[in-house]
């Protein structure tokens, strides 16, 4: 079977789940084993029409659950070559199992998540429960903003999962509808181009070499399991932000658009910052210059790699702010949300003396709006005119009845 | 297609080339590894196993030993099926691409499972498999109790057998329900091949593996192993164990081709009263107090009245 290349336009207008089916589709993937689910069903429907018109020459496997999708995503990585698949919410909860036994088989998967709320109540719309949900299962996770960034970081994340010294499966992540569904601009690659960057599957033991039989998924107890659960760390610790860190600088030698671990906007002189993450960065942006005209020097953080954590990236990036807000898209369910918990762990040894504030907001795609945003920074101005926290430690925004906050 | 693997005697086939090591974790006496190579030695080709949680898996890649010698993969409890269903589409993947580092070779693709991972916790996992066509065979090792953790019941599990989650008591046989049909309804999904084997009918197991290695398409295959640790037997006496379930006819060999035509491929000369089978086993050792012998006799009657069954299924070549 022959397969065609694509002709693209230099802009394409694309929603998150096309760019992100295009660039699976550029990466010429060995095997797809996947299954639908809102919202991002279209990535498997566009990659499986791509292969109806002869674009994809990989296999197609279309199993009867997500467990099955990422089970059959780890035998063939296991058998050696390049394989991805997505999947949202509830489909990510039944894949769980899997998450954590292909990352300890250290199988460079790639996995595309359109984040959204997790049941119940039952919800279709986008937050990041999902996505916290995955954050101890070993995987390495990048953040899209925008269609751009679900496009662009698939090709990253193959890159670096795949490179030798870090194996190790790697999720990208983009907001259910609002980045999914919504139609952008997409500046893209020729194939042979998006091709060339992410390069040949350089396999590794691979079960399809019949000369060197390998066993995959070997029992250890209390004499091993934990010596290969702290290399597993170790090297997610140690070797993946270099990685990915070339790998931005090479993709931005060959496109112009340049990734940071962790995005700074406005921070150079800023008194008060949000940290955030999805659609969400983009708005705090708009708002924090708006903040700047009524004479509130405010910045955003970006954490565009959520795994590994990139603890000094932050440090850095948020050792002048005074006041910083953390905003997590997912219920703490009894404790703080996971960014304030991570900022916290982050900037406690060091010389900060900065006030952090945590927001939970956007459950089940509530929005998050200017005015949200506008209070938040005011509020954090006030904790700086105050010289300490004028409000609860952790705040519920845009949730209706009374001001839900605690601690 | 490869060329058929010749065996001329169980001399020659006990010692071909052995791509499953004596050297396991498995008990003394048990017919896992027994049948595993049984099957193994009915081809030459290139195998890529799996082995869904369970002995098996537990007593043959204990890091940073292995039992096997050939590509092997483990994942977890319900999806062994599946693993061996990604790399097969791989295979297929890289055929096509030129991209297999030994492109002249024939692989089979094979899961085993228990019939806890394979009738519970993994039915549907191994119904999608059988259901997309994936050229690949799976084999329950059917020991009709979750052997691995302690002897809890399966839906595999006979009627009257003792189970730790079902076990036999002061007002209590053990377990209530009839076993599952596995592989009526594994036939039922269309597969090319189904059957069912038994390791002492060596020559009918090889005939039977080297059918479903042939066959394009999906293959199922339920193998009894008489389990010594929780049907509670000799371990000395684990082929008995299958001579008496095979001779008494309560696991009947046959096979079903198509999903439809269903042959009857061993009929035992003498056929052994199915209390002789449930009397050689510990686990069915209550059924033999006075309130409980009508259930021998129903046993009796259900194992009668399936060969019936088999035995009109045959006849009727539809």
């Amino acid at each position: 079977m022959a397969f065609d290349k694509m002709e693209l336009r230099d802009v394409e207008v694309w929603d998150g789940n096309f760019a992100a089916a295009q660039a699976m589709r550029q990466c010429q993937i060995d095997v797809v084993s996947a299954y639908p689910i809102t919202p991002s069903t279209p990535i498997v429907e566009g990659y499986a029409k791509f292969l109806a018109d002869g674009y994809v020459e990989g296999e197609f496997v279309m199993v009867e659950s997500e467990h099955a999708a990422m089970s059959g995503c780890i035998g063939a990585a296991a058998a050696g070559g390049r394989v991805a698949t997505a999947t949202s919410s509830q489909g990510f909860a039944l894949m769980v199992e899997t998450l954590y036994q292909a990352s300890g088989m250290r199988l460079p998967i790639v996995l595309n998540v359109v984040n959204r709320a997790l049941a119940a109540p039952l919800n279709v719309n986008g937050d990041h429960s999902d996505m916290y949900l995955g954050r101890d299962s070993g995987w390495i996770q990048f953040d899209a903003y925008c269609p751009q960034d679900a496009y662009d970081l698939n090709f990253i994340a193959f890159k670096v999962a795949e490179d030798h010294d870090v194996r190790l499966p790697a999720m990208v992540h983009q907001d259910g509808f609002m980045t999914s569904h919504t139609a952008q601009g997409v500046h893209t690659l020729d194939d042979d181009t998006a091709y060339g960057f992410v390069g040949d599957f350089k396999p590794m033991n691979d079960m399809l070499d019949f000369e060197n039989p390998v066993t995959h998924g070997v029992q250890t107890e209390e004499d091993w399991h934990f010596e290969h659960k702290a290399r597993q760390h170790n090297d997610l610790m140690t070797k993946v932000l270099p990685k990915i860190q070339n790998a931005f600088d090479e993709f931005e030698k060959l496109t112009g658009r340049k990734y940071n671990i962790v995005e700074k906007y406005d921070l150079d002189d800023a008194d008060v910052a949000v940290v955030c993450m999805g659609t969400s960065v983009e708005t705090a942006r708009e708002v924090a210059l708006e903040m700047r005209e009524k004479g509130i020097k405010a910045g955003v953080v970006g954490i565009r790699v959520v795994r590994p954590f990139p603890f000094f990236e932050i440090q850095e990036a948020l050792k002048d702010i005074k006041a910083i807000a953390a905003l997590d898209r997912s219920s703490p369910n009894g404790a703080p949300g996971m960014l304030f918990n991570e900022l916290a762990g982050a900037l406690f040894n060091t010389d900060t003396k900065a006030m952090l504030s945590g927001y939970v907001y956007g459950l089940g795609g509530r929005d998050l709006t200017k005015k949200h945003l506008t209070e938040l920074f005011t509020e954090l101005q006030a904790n700086v005119d105050a010289g300490k926290i004028t409000t609860p430690l952790q705040q519920f925004i845009g949730v209706r009845g009374p001001k839900l906050a605690f601690l | 297609m490869s060329e058929m693997k010749k065996i001329k005697n169980l001399k020659e086939f006990s010692t071909s080339a052995d791509r499953f090591e004596g050297a396991n974790l498995l008990c003394p006496g048990c017919a896992h590894s027994i049948i595993v190579r049984e099957v193994l030695n009915a081809t030459n080709d290139d195998l890529v196993l799996s082995a869904s949680t369970g002995c098996l898996e537990v007593c043959t890649a204990v890091y940073p030993y292995t039992s096997w010698d050939a590509s092997w993969i483990h994942i977890g409890f319900e999806n062994g099926s599946t693993a061996v269903a990604g790399a097969e589409a791989m295979y297929k993947a890289l055929k096509r691409k030129g991209r297999l580092k030994q492109p002249d070779r024939n692989p089979k693709f094979i899961s085993f499972a228990g019939d806890g991972a394979s009738y519970d916790i993994g039915f549907q996992w191994i119904s999608g498999c059988m259901e997309r066509g994936h050229n690949m065979m799976h084999i329950v090792l059917d020991n009709e109790v979750y052997a691995n953790t302690g002897g809890q019941r399966s839906s595999s599990t006979p009627i009257g057998a003792s189970a730790t989650t079902s076990p036999a008591g002061r007002v209590s046989y053990g377990e209530k329900k009839n076993k599952k049909d596995m592989v009526a309804i594994m036939a039922a999904h269309g597969i090319p091949y189904a059957a069912q084997v038994a390791p002492n009918k060596w020559k009918d197991m090889v005939k039977k593996i080297q059918h479903g290695m042939a066959v394009d398409g999906p293959v199922f295959i339920n193998a009894v192993s008489p389990c010594t640790t929780e049907w509670k037997f000799d371990p000395k006496d684990t082929m008995m164990l299958a001579d008496l379930a095979t001779d008494s006819l309560v696991f009947p060999l046959y096979e079903i081709i198509d999903g439809h035509e269903l042959n009857i491929t061993y009929r035992p000369k003498n056929v052994i009263p199915v209390e002789e089978y449930l009397a050689a086993q510990g686990r069915f050792k209550h059924l033999f107090k006075d309130e409980y012998k009508h259930l021998i006799k129903e046993w009796q009657e259900r194992v009668d009245a399936n060969w019936e069954y088999l035995n009109r299924r045959e006849e009727a070549r539809v």
